[in-house]
């Protein structure tokens, strides 16, 4: 009984580490696939810049701020989008452009969007450029405007400042006049 | 005997210091303008603050150091060397009121880069810079292209006495016209001839390109400003690379290409007379040097194999090592591209190409083509020399400008400056190294700042240790002025410690 028992378990145990072994080789060949084609991810542009051979002709997911503006060409698009690092030039077609809010510069925080696309180190299309061909995009975050933050401390200076350059300025006019006498 | 400079002189330096800091002030209304026009409200009160310091400071100058003398050698070149200073110690007071430089002294670095029309740059985030503040950045460079002095020379006529002291401290050597105030002159209304042509055609291009009217108006004027003085500031932290547009890649080729011109060429352009230009030692010398170092990057990049198609190779090889060549620093790659791609050859190329620069009297940096030129026909002259009859002695010409017989002072003089530069560009490699960069990156980028050019391959950046921004300040003060004005300041303090 004790035998019978024992092999019904070293059974189990062999059936439990054959599915163990074929979850294992799926997990694996999933995670194969998704590094040889696409990251899940967003990757950094420092990442992208440091090992742009790697990536190059690889499917990313890279997440930005919109900056500058919204460059049409045909029926094509140019975006800018900087993750704080750099900011990294994506060519996508127009009709995939989502509604853009906001753009960054200096009076607002531009739109956060994140884009899918091939990532080209040397773009073959572009003339060498670096640049994302985007396939999807989406905006994840929408932007703000911001406020301006004005010195009072400046302000009082600047009463200061131009009350003493406007006695110099008399201070020297006096003085030319005098030498002129 | 070391004579110890006497209070007159130090008072005659800073009244005409005084001078120039009120002159330049002006320029400070341009940006003020700006923010008034884009209702950029904190960057108003930083400019206005900005430019009545600077009118603060030259007034009480020009009223308590005023004094009659004649401005000697020593005082040209003190007041040419002490004004640059001063330039981008004020000249940072807007910029780092903005808090987009980590220090002040990242915004003297910046403003000096400017004014030197470096383009290196230690801006945080510029992409959310003020148009005001990106106004002021590219003003400087266009500012500091023709030469400050020159600007206070053109508006201060006789005001200035010894002028042509000034003028040659500053780097100039050549004439245009009989008189220095006249040459100044030309110099500003060429430059701003060309900057309403220029702005425009940039601004076409960029608005056929997409941009939209007012970002493509401003924006060609901003990349018009750097590219024309080869300073290399650009809005936005991609370089040209932000625009994507080969169109406009082209044209900003054909500008840093009129920014390498000596202005007397430029005038004899505009004068009709067409000839002049290819007799010229200096663009024989840079047809020469601008190919070979092409060569240098085609070969290092084709080695690599990292462009898919020759087109590619082109576009980015040959803007970058144009970028290098006439010293203005556009990029149309990344900086850590260098590194990663073009390590080796191409990057050796980029660096000789950096380390020559442009045209004497033009707004480039560097050694300079013609004493490059001079340099290397003096030694061909000593080998054709060996080939002839012991009693023989050949007689050896160049033409700038005019014809000139090849005398051993030319050549002196040229030789000297050209060793001068390797010696900067050394010795700024070895400080990087010593902050424990590699040697060819440490040496890319020490070139870069000695030869006001503004190429970075990624060590130039805030984070970067403080000796080495405080040894490209020095670095790219010093490329600009051509050594001997920042040698006479230098004599000049030894003076007033040692002398009798």
């Amino acid at each position: 009984m004790i035998k019978i028992s024992k092999i019904k378990m070293h059974i189990k145990i062999q059936k439990f580490l054959k599915n163990f072994a074929f979850w294992i080789v799926i997990l694996i060949f999933t995670f194969c696939i998704l590094n040889f084609n696409c990251y899940a991810q967003p990757i950094s542009s420092k990442e992208l810049l440091e090992n742009a051979q790697e990536y190059d002709g690889k499917r990313i997911i890279y997440q930005g701020e919109i900056i500058g503006e919204v460059i049409e060409r045909k029926d094509s698009v140019w975006l800018n989008l900087l993750d704080g690092d750099f900011a990294i030039g994506i060519f996508l077609k127009k009709d995939i452009l989502p509604q853009i809010k906001f753009i960054g510069g200096y009076k607002a925080k531009g739109d956060l969007l994140e884009v899918e696309g091939i990532f080209h180190a040397h773009c073959s299309e572009h003339k060498g450029e670096l640049d994302i061909h985007a396939e999807k995009i989406r905006i994840v975050k929408e932007g703000f405007l911001k406020e301006e933050k004005i010195s009072f401390l400046r302000k009082i200076w600047i009463k200061y400042l131009s009350l003493s350059s406007f006695i110099i300025f008399i201070c020297i006019i006096l003085r030319n006049f005098w030498k002129r006498k | 005997m070391l004579i110890r400079p006497g209070i007159g002189d130090i008072r005659l330096i800073f009244y005409h210091i005084g001078k120039i800091i009120i002159i330049v002030g002006f320029s400070l209304l341009f940006p003020l303008f700006t923010a008034i026009f884009f209702q950029e409200k904190a960057p108003q009160i930083d400019f206005l603050f900005s430019f009545l310091l600077f009118l603060n400071i030259g007034l009480f100058l020009t009223l308590f150091f005023k004094i009659e003398k004649e401005i000697r050698w020593m005082h040209a070149m003190v007041i040419v060397s002490l004004s640059w200073l001063f330039m981008a110690i004020l000249g940072a007071i807007p910029l780092y009121l903005s808090g987009h430089w980590g220090s002040f002294l990242d915004a003297v670095f910046e403003a000096m880069s400017g004014f030197a029309t470096t383009g290196l740059t230690l801006a945080k985030d510029p992409e959310h810079l003020s148009m005001a503040h990106q106004m002021w950045r590219h003003l400087m460079q266009f500012i500091g292209g023709q030469g400050i002095v020159i600007m206070a020379l053109s508006f201060l006529g006789k005001g200035l006495g010894g002028v042509f002291r000034i003028y040659i401290g500053e780097a100039r050597e050549e004439k245009i016209f009989p008189n220095i105030i006249d040459t100044a002159r030309f110099m500003w209304v060429l430059s701003i001839i060309y900057l309403l042509l220029g702005s425009f055609i940039l601004g076409g291009i960029l608005r056929l390109e997409g941009f939209s009217l007012k970002s493509a108006f401003f924006q060609g004027l901003f990349i018009f400003m750097a590219g024309f003085a080869t300073g290399g500031f650009t809005p936005y932290s991609q370089s040209i690379l932000y625009y994507h547009s080969f169109s406009f890649e082209l044209a900003t080729i054909f500008i840093m290409f009129l920014g390498m011109i000596n202005f007397k060429l430029h005038y004899s352009l505009w004068t009709g007379n067409r000839k002049e230009f290819w007799r010229d030692i200096e663009i024989i010398t840079l047809s020469f040097t601008i190919f070979s170092t092409f060569l240098l990057v085609a070969m290092g990049l084709s080695e690599k194999g990292i462009y898919p198609q020759a087109i590619a190779l082109f576009r980015q090889g040959f803007y970058q090592l144009i970028s290098a060549h006439t010293g203005t620093g556009y990029m149309t790659i990344y900086a850590k591209e260098f590194i990663k791609g073009w390590l080796g050859l191409a990057m050796v190329g980029i660096i000789i190409a950096m380390g020559l620069g442009g045209a004497t009297c033009s707004t480039a940096g560097g050694i300079k083509a013609l004493r490059i030129g001079l340099v290397f026909k003096a030694f061909l002259q000593d080998v054709k020399q060996l080939m002839q009859p012991d009693n023989t002695v050949l007689v050896e010409k160049f033409h700038h400008i005019r014809d000139f017989v090849l005398e051993d002072r030319y050549v002196r003089s040229a030789a000297t400056i050209f060793l001068a530069y390797l010696i900067l560009y050394f010795l700024g490699a070895i400080v990087g190294m010593l902050c424990g960069y590699p040697f060819l990156e440490a040496l890319f980028e020490s070139t870069s700042a000695g030869a006001n050019v503004g190429l970075s391959c990624g060590i130039t950046s805030p984070s970067m240790p403080t000796i080495l921004k405080i040894t490209y300040i020095f670095e790219m003060w010093i490329g600009r002025l051509e050594f001997v004005a920042i040698f006479t300041l230098w004599g000049f303090i030894i003076a007033l410690v040692k002398g009798k």
